[in-house]
């Protein structure tokens, strides 16, 4: 079994087979993306009902914690194949983990500004410098240098390796945001779904966040791919395969 | 049409919630064109780049 993995895994990572596997998965991906997200909307917009506390404002909710969980998934992500890269040198690894990086600054910008808009009618400031919020600009930041450093080193591999480096010390910032709202008791409230009990949202809410959050998995999924598909093309434009791609064109 | 514009008002969170589904809404939209764009850019990259390459090749030989 575990070698069945371990083969696939290798004929996955192969650039051609990569290529044409990611280039069919693409609209796939996409097509499911949308629908969850037109389901999520619907619901969350006509069926979910008015808050009995925050009224309509916390239909931001809906979109506000997918993109916070998945800016920390983005991470966690790009941490696993960061070190995938630095242990077995698998250049598709490297290639989705700086592929990853600026879908992860978009969705950590998005739960920052979602956050903002909300905190603003709620909590009656746009921002504090409160520990969840703190250690969620440091993400940002994080995604950001990951980029810059990516940018700014001209040898391929080197910055693979600077990338990856840096990716696995900025994972240390990843437990601190989840368990901030526990250990620094200020602004940002608890976790509502992720507790062991029961969750303390109604189903009507429940499923059209958890279908908003699927969506914005799946988009991840989409445009990860997309990128690293043009990253792979780029790394290998010299070999045979490509050539042959750009001239059937 | 009533319907609407209380739809649209949000219960008076209009500003807050339109504008957080709008920025969400275009940074998606965004990151899409922006891969779609590179991926396209490259392959016409490439294409004019091994065009030059055979004018050349056809050139030396001749």
């Amino acid at each position: 079994m575990l070698r069945a993995i371990w083969t696939w895994m290798h004929r996955f990572a192969s650039p051609p087979y990569f290529y044409s596997v990611a280039g069919k998965l693409v609209p796939w991906l996409g097509g499911a993306c949308a629908v969850a997200m037109a389901a999520g909307l619907y619901l969350g917009f006509f069926v979910a009902p008015p808050d009995y506390q925050q009224g309509e404002s916390y239909r931001i909710i809906f979109i506000h914690v997918p993109a916070a969980w998945l800016s920390l998934f983005i991470y966690t992500a790009m941490a696993i194949t960061a070190a995938i890269g630095l242990i077995w040198r698998i250049k598709l690894a490297d290639v989705i983990t700086i592929s990853a990086a600026p879908i992860g600054a978009s969705f950590t910008f998005c739960a920052l500004i979602t956050g903002a808009l909300w905190g603003k009618p709620m909590w009656g400031t746009y921002w504090v410098w409160d520990a969840r919020l703190t250690s969620e600009l440091i993400l940002l930041f994080l995604y950001l240098g990951i980029i810059a450093l990516h940018g700014a080193i001209e040898d391929r591999r080197v910055a693979a390796r600077a990338v990856s480096i840096l990716t696995l010390v900025g994972v240390v910032n990843i437990p601190i945001i989840h368990y901030s709202v526990e250990w620094w008791n200020t602004l940002h409230q608890g976790p509502t779904i992720t507790k062991f009990d029961a969750p303390s949202i109604h189903l009507s809410m429940l499923i059209p966040l958890l279908l908003m959050a699927g969506a914005f998995k799946l988009f991840f999924f989409t445009t990860v791919l997309m990128r690293a598909r043009t990253e792979v093309l780029e790394r290998e434009q010299r070999s045979a395969w490509v050539r042959d791609i750009v001239a059937s064109r | 049409m009533s319907n609407l514009s209380e739809f649209l008002h949000m219960g008076g969170y209009a500003f807050y919630i339109w504008w957080s589904y709008g920025i969400v809404a275009a940074v998606l939209i965004g990151n899409i064109i922006t891969a779609a764009y590179r991926h396209k850019r490259l392959l016409r990259h490439l294409q004019r780049q091994q065009a030059r390459e055979q004018s050349q090749s056809a050139s030396t030989v001749a």
